[in-house]
């Protein structure tokens, strides 16, 4: 395999500087990758795709009527992160969740940054998933997001941005160490020299993290993940971080809840649990508070916390901070809470409820990308440049609706990486990154994270729900 | 352990247990028609209809088709989806309970059993049964030995290897009965036949299809006698498809899981184990013969479905939650 005819195309390309000039940390990667035969290749890429449909490592697309399992798209050559980059990007992530915890903890309490007015408090408490029920309560060690993936890129210049920090049940990382493997077994010579920093650890610190949530210290916690349930998309990571961990997978019906303790239904009775790794959205967690219609929570859940007996990650409200709006002030928490400067920056945003971006957002729809303030995966979404004149003027419409529902940004030119697109051979592809970071004794960050390549020629958008494949993502050591 | 997770390890190991069954079974009845002389649509039908009704599955087969040819019960028996003791029916519900259980069965297993399932998938494995039956029948055999040694091999011995064993050997108890009740189902020609050739080909094929073959002569050497056959498929205790042995194994399983004593039961599916294990002890073949073969077995496939009833009442059973009461409830304590 060679890369003779690659391109940049004036994007900043992750692994060559300039046409045929590998960044150093990338020489390595490319001199073995060099001496591979295009048959070796196709080989190990086919080895590799078998492996996981084999293994089960799947997830559903609801698209189809049947619910139908697909494995990611995969890509070989993997995304390499130099130490002394990714000691910043630790720094600046592990600011950023301390901000966004201390913000939590804050408007659930004192709401002192909405009194100062550092955030105008009208948009904590129109967010649709500020959780009046939670004002007050004390949610152990006072830690709100214990499991964050906050989603990462890289503009024109190779600075790196915030794209959004999904603070309630971030998916994924079962990739991050399936996608591991896989390269291991492919390229098992590649490893000993290559430097790359081990992510294998994940679960345990999980687990770690979740013990130390537990109301009760003084003997050993039962641990579950709570799941919707086999048709879930993401089920197939649940059952992996539960076998990883040797806890429990449960789900709703499998719980209930007696004088404010929850228990799980065995076949020798009931049996406590003191924490949950929830996977469940707050809306479907606890019937007898949120939606009423949901069968996949738990009624009482939310007694149990307030009772102070049920440790759960994450706490239920977390999805404030979720809020696209939010990430807009993300900078101020900081700045509040911390007295300090971000490390890694925002895209520049605009909040069309603001008098003052309004006018600018509605008369630039064409130029910006639109979100919608609580649609994940690529869905409700505006690419200004790209849309149709319906697309613009309906997302005109509802901005004049609705303001205080969108943010509208920049677009940003993403950085590529070579990807292997069959005939085209290797070709320039949109990445992302999203780390991974748990929050317990102490914030942990699994060195390199999920790498999203959108594989369509010129997409932007990198969800698996979308067609979007991965990467596995190298943080060397530092030299 | 969850209810929940009992209850599908308990399907996952009887549904891959009933899948090899009815391969076994479908591909032995395939190679006996190869015996036979002048086959017509007749002869066709007596010898395949025995098998539907031994499944239990006569009506369903018949609203689909209206003749039993070697055709239509090959499909019926394998690939049918809307018969759910089809092979592929089977296969699937197995892999289905599984992925509900991933975290609690060994990953080998869970690799197997979703090899099988993607085979099965595929285009291949209708090439195969169309290019090679026996071989078709031998890769659905063999993907369950393989389930089932792997449990044997890496799957801890904890209450839920328990429940897998349970699931096991009540379906293979269940399947035993109705490999050897064909038999009872198959017309003879004529009085004249009976002890003839046909009549050892055909019982000959009982004991394939109970993979009892090889068992069975090393202790009567070439005596092919329904009685022995008979006693041996229910009453021996080191053949590990007899209806004993299953039974006896079944006992132990359940008595593991409440870590009663053997001697004594702590719920009704343990009473019931028990009573039908000593009446298997004690039993003989002339009282089988007495009471009649057909109705002997039938009786027997009563009380497993009993011990499956009661075992499951005793260990998976939730009553389901009566949401509105609980959110009452609830909703009145965060006053």
């Amino acid at each position: 395999m060679h890369f003779q005819n690659y391109t940049t195309d004036d994007f900043f390309d992750e692994m060559f500087e300039a046409p045929g000039k590998v960044r150093p940390h990338y020489e390595m990667l490319a001199e073995r990758f060099s001496r591979l035969s295009d048959e070796e290749f196709e080989e190990k890429r086919q080895a590799v795709d078998l492996s996981f449909l084999r293994a089960g490592v799947t997830f559903t697309v609801y698209s189809d009527n049947q619910g139908t399992e697909r494995i990611m798209p995969f890509d070989l050559i993997p995304r390499v992160i130099p130490g002394d980059e990714w000691d910043l990007l630790e720094r600046g992530l592990k600011q950023r969740l301390e901000a966004l915890n201390l913000f939590l903890h804050d408007i659930y309490h004192d709401q002192k940054i909405l009194k100062d007015n550092v955030i105008p408090p009208s948009y904590v408490l129109s967010s649709k998933d500020f959780r009046r029920e939670m004002m007050g309560v004390d949610v152990p060690r006072n830690i709100y997001i214990h499991i964050c993936g906050t989603d990462l890129i890289r503009d024109d210049k190779g600075q790196y941005l915030v794209l959004e920090d999904n603070g309630r049940c971030p998916s994924g990382v079962s990739y991050v160490l399936e996608n591991r493997a896989a390269m291991r077994r492919a390229f098992p010579n590649l490893f000993p020299s290559a430097g790359v920093r081990p992510v294998e650890h994940y679960s345990e610190d999980l687990l770690k993290m979740l013990k130390h949530i537990s109301p009760v210290q003084d003997r050993e916690p039962t641990v579950a993940i709570l799941t919707p349930g086999v048709y879930n998309s993401a089920y197939f990571e649940h059952c992996f971080l539960a076998r990883q961990m040797g806890v429990e997978i449960v789900e709703g019906r499998d719980l209930v809840v007696r004088d404010y303790k929850v228990y799980m239904r065995t076949t020798k009775g009931l049996q406590q649990v003191d924490v949950i790794y929830r996977r469940i959205n707050d809306d479907f967690l606890d019937p007898s508070v949120f939606n009423p219609d949901s069968l996949l929570g738990v009624p009482g859940l939310l007694n149990a916390v307030r009772a102070g007996n049920l440790g759960l990650a994450n706490a239920i409200g977390t999805g404030v901070a979720d809020d696209k709006v939010m990430y807009y002030f993300v900078p101020r928490m900081i700045k509040y809470y911390l007295d300090q400067d971000p490390i890694l920056p925002n895209v520049e945003t605009y909040l069309p409820s603001e008098k003052q971006d309004y006018d600018f957002v509605i008369n630039n729809l064409d130029k910006l990308v639109v979100k919608s303030a609580n649609e994940a995966g690529g869905y409700g979404m505006l690419m200004g440049p790209w849309a149709t004149k319906e697309e613009i003027q309906k997302f005109h419409d509802d901005i004049k609706k609705n303001p205080r529902n969108y943010i509208a940004q920049n677009p940003i030119s993403l950085s590529r990486h070579p990807t292997y697109c069959g005939e085209l051979g290797f070709e320039g592809r949109h990445i992302d990154l999203r780390p991974y970071i748990i929050c317990g004794d102490g914030i942990k960050i699994t060195p390199g994270g999920l790498t999203r390549v959108a594989l369509r020629k010129g997409s932007l958008v990198v969800n698996s729900s979308q067609g979007g494949g991965a990467k596995d993502t190298w943080v060397l050591y530092n030299q | 352990m969850l209810s929940r997770v009992a209850d599908s390890i308990y399907w996952m190991a009887r549904y891959i247990e009933r899948a090899e069954n009815i391969a076994r079974l479908v591909e032995v009845n395939l190679q006996l028609l190869l015996d036979f002389q002048d086959v017509d649509d007749n002869k066709l039908k007596e010898h395949w209809d025995p098998l539907i009704r031994s499944t239990g599955d006569e009506e369903r087969f018949y609203s689909k088709y209206s003749k039993a040819t070697s055709e239509s019960v090959l499909e019926f028996l394998t690939f049918e989806l809307e018969n759910p003791n089809s092979v592929l029916s089977c296969v699937f519900n197995a892999r289905e309970n599984a992925r509900m259980v991933r975290d609690q069965i060994t990953f080998e297993m869970w690799e197997t059993l979703n090899k099988l399932y993607l085979f099965l998938k595929s285009g291949r494995a209708r090439q195969l049964f169309e290019a090679d039956v026996h071989e078709f029948y031998q890769q659905i055999k063999e993907h369950s030995h393989l389930f089932q040694g792997l449990a044997l091999a890496t799957v801890s011995r904890d209450e839920g290897y328990d429940f897998l064993q349970v699931g096991s050997y009540i379906e293979r108890a269940d399947k035993t009965t109705r490999i050897l009740d064909i038999k009872y189902h198959m017309l003879l020609p004529s009085v004249t036949d009976v002890g003839g050739a046909v009549d050892v080909t055909q019982w000959t094929a009982v004991l394939r299809s109970a993979s009892a073959y090889e068992a069975y002569h090393q202790l009567y050497v070439a005596d092919v006698n329904p009685a022995k056959i008979a006693e041996f498929l229910i009453f021996s205790e080191t053949f590990p498809r007899s209806i004993r042995f299953c039974v006896q194994m079944l006992n132990e399983c359940l008595h593991r899981i409440s870590g009663c004593p053997l001697a004594n039961y702590s719920n009704e599916a343990e009473r019931l184990c028990g009573r039908l294990l000593s009446e298997l002890n004690y039993g003989s073949v002339e009282e089988v013969f007495q009471e009649g073969l057909h109705e002997y077995l039938d009786r027997i496939q009563d009380r497993l479905n009993e011990i499956g009833g009661s075992t499951y009442k005793a260990y998976m059973f939730l009553p389901p939650v009566d949401m509105a009461g609980e959110i009452q409830v609830q909703q009145q304590q965060q006053q």
